[in-house]
């Protein structure tokens, strides 16, 4: 089986390293930043498409593609804003970089910004993270008076400005959109797509990148090795590697660094976890933040996969047997998401695991399209009667019915995100759904 | 404490949002709860005098993030996960152990004015469920023993 393979999470956890900026400094840190800031701003954004870096915080985006978005000769300003409102459930990777190890975020976002010409940044931390903004505020004050932000960085001519900004508990400010509407002091209400980047439009109307705690780190290991030494980390298409998130039923949850497909979801539960708790057997498994569709132990999938020569072969793969990347996990019809990997023993009521994510979407719906406002109450309060032993024949179907009439109906990936869970435990545990609803 | 004792450190607030004010709502909501405990309607109509807008551009901010109270809470505020990871490994047991333990419901205040006790979504940190937070210290792995033992901690203060 793959050994871990520690390239963000490198130095977090070992004994004696520190938040501060003499430990990182000592560890080699802002070397990377000195060198990229003698390239050219063109060729660090080539670099990252060479790396075949996808965006970590959920979507998969390759990352050098958004930032070629940017139109050059714009007269307007660029801003680059962190994506640092880690909420979805199960997930818990950029926590460990922001409280560890803040100086690896701030040289791939400074990076960033030179690749990307932004003299302005913010890092949109959540707001349940208060020790963390006083953290990275400690470590901006560090940097710069270390000459590594301000004004004419490192003699370059180029000029930075950082600033961290705290979120107040809403989990819609991880959507793009909502978050610079959150950001530009408004109720964070997803924008309506087209134009479907900000870096096209994005804060005040200006170009602006958005890119995830974990993707920003990314980059400083791209200049470090090369974007097409970087691209031979993981698999193709799949490039780099991932944080891990492991909770719920296994002995040994935690987070965990691997090259991206090099290990199945079995290894990372039965091997790397220490199994399933108290000998129980499992029974299911969110493999992407609580939004990503369950997985049943017992499900195989036929699924088209691309060999080391470039062919297409079919392949049938048990649950167990689905290695960690972006593309398999899309293809057994789940998502790689956010790293966040749920895991739930034959102890588990499914229909109570149900409610407890529905209760979460319908608290955390902005409101804003009704389909998903109406929905996600609906959704909640359904799982929540059949529970409490109120559940009527129909239930099932209406669940169903509810879910399907939300998913591609709203303005942003909310809609999928609270549909996603309904969809996939009703179908897949319609047994125990019915059970429940004809008990009354 | 008053909120006109916030001027200068709204001013140099407003700074970090050198395109629009109206950027710095949250953290001087932030600003105005730290420093009064919650978020009244002469607080408001302070924050929207300072950044130039309506109350109403305030007001809807207050309502909709869940982090701002419209009144006062306890002295500490118990902040237990109530999402999926730490539901399956106690969450649930855990908040309703510090309600039964202080003798108030879910957003109640205990009657010394102490405590609140409230459920929250996902912290983040669910590899350690169950997950909580006092006030702004976290607290991970949380058994009923430790529960008690901060529940002691928290009392003194």
């Amino acid at each position: 089986m793959a050994k871990e393979r520690r390239i963000i999470l490198k130095h977090i956890d070992q004994p004696g390293y520190a938040p501060d900026i003499a430990c990182y400094k000592k560890h080699g840190g802002y070397e990377e930043l000195k060198k990229a800031i003698r390239m050219e701003p063109g060729k660090i954004v080539d670099e990252v498409k060479t790396s075949g870096l996808r965006g970590r915080g959920g979507a998969g985006f390759p990352c050098g593609v958004k930032w070629g978005f940017i139109t050059p000769n714009n007269p307007k300003p660029v801003y680059l804003i962190c994506n640092a409102d880690e909420s979805e459930p199960g997930t818990f990777k950029d926590r460990q970089i922001i409280y560890k190890d803040p100086h690896q975020l701030l040289e791939g976002m400074i990076i960033s910004c030179f690749a990307v010409q932004a003299k302005l940044a913010y890092i949109y931390i959540r707001g349940e993270f208060p020790e963390g903004a006083r953290i990275l505020e400690k470590a901006i004050a560090e940097a710069q008076a270390a000459g590594f932000l301000g004004k004419n960085i490192l003699g370059s001519g180029f000029d930075l400005e950082t600033v961290v900004h705290r979120g107040a508990g809403a989990y819609i400010c991880g959507e793009e959109t909502g978050l610079i509407e959150s950001l530009e002091g408004k109720r964070p209400y997803p924008r309506i797509k087209p134009p479907y980047f900000p870096v096209v439009l994005g804060l005040y109307q200006c170009p602006t990148v958005v890119n995830n705690v974990e993707t920003l780190c990314n980059i400083k290991h791209i200049i470090a090795m090369g974007g097409a030494a970087y691209a031979k980390i993981g698999t193709p298409n799949n490039t780099g590697t991932r944080i891990l998130c492991v909770s719920g039923h296994v002995n040994k949850p935690g987070y965990y660094e691997f090259e991206v497909g090099s290990l199945t979801l079995g290894e990372l539960i039965n091997d790397v976890c220490g199994g399933i708790c108290g000998g129980r057997k499992l029974k299911a498994i969110i493999p992407g933040g609580s939004s990503a569709k369950v997985l049943r132990a017992d499900e195989r999938f036929k699924i088209k996969q691309k060999q080391p020569d470039g062919s297409m072969a079919n392949r049938e793969l048990g649950v167990l047997d689905i290695p960690l990347d972006f593309d398999t996990l899309a293809a057994t019809g789940s998502m790689a998401g956010s790293g966040g990997i749920i895991v739930m023993d034959d102890s588990t009521d499914m229909v109570r695991a149900l409610a407890n994510i529905n209760e979460f979407y319908a608290h955390e719906s902005c409101g804003q399209c009704t389909p998903c406002r109406e929905g996600s109450l609906w959704m909640k309060k359904i799982t929540r009667r059949m529970l409490g032993g109120g559940g009527r024949k129909e239930d099932t179907s209406l669940l169903k019915n509810i879910a399907d009439n939300i998913a591609g109906r709203t303005i942003c990936a909310f809609g999928e995100a609270c549909a996603w869970p309904t969809q996939s435990f009703v179908e897949k545990f319609r047994d125990e759904f019915e059970a429940k609803a004809a008990k009354n | 404490m008053n909120l006109d004792s916030l001027h200068a450190e709204a001013d140099q607030i407003i700074t970090r949002y050198p395109a629009s004010k109206r950027s710095a709502s949250l953290p001087l909501l932030h600003l105005v709860q730290e420093k009064l405990g919650y978020i009244s309607d002469p607080a408001i109509e302070w924050v929207a005098a300072k950044l130039g807008l309506q109350p109403v551009n305030i007001f809807e901010l207050v309502t909709f993030y869940p982090m701002f109270h419209r009144k006062p809470i306890g002295k500490n505020h118990i902040k237990v996960c109530r999402t999926l990871s730490c539901a399956l490994n106690g969450g649930q047991a855990l908040c309703e152990h510090f309600q039964k333990k202080l003798g108030v419901g879910l957003e109640e205040t205990t009657k010394d004015g102490k405590f609140t006790v409230s459920y929250v979504e996902c912290i983040a940190s669910c590899g350690t469920a169950p997950v909580l937070m006092i006030n702004d210290d976290f607290y991970e792995n949380v058994s009923r023993e430790k529960a008690d033992e901060l529940i002691r901690k928290y009392g003194q203060s």
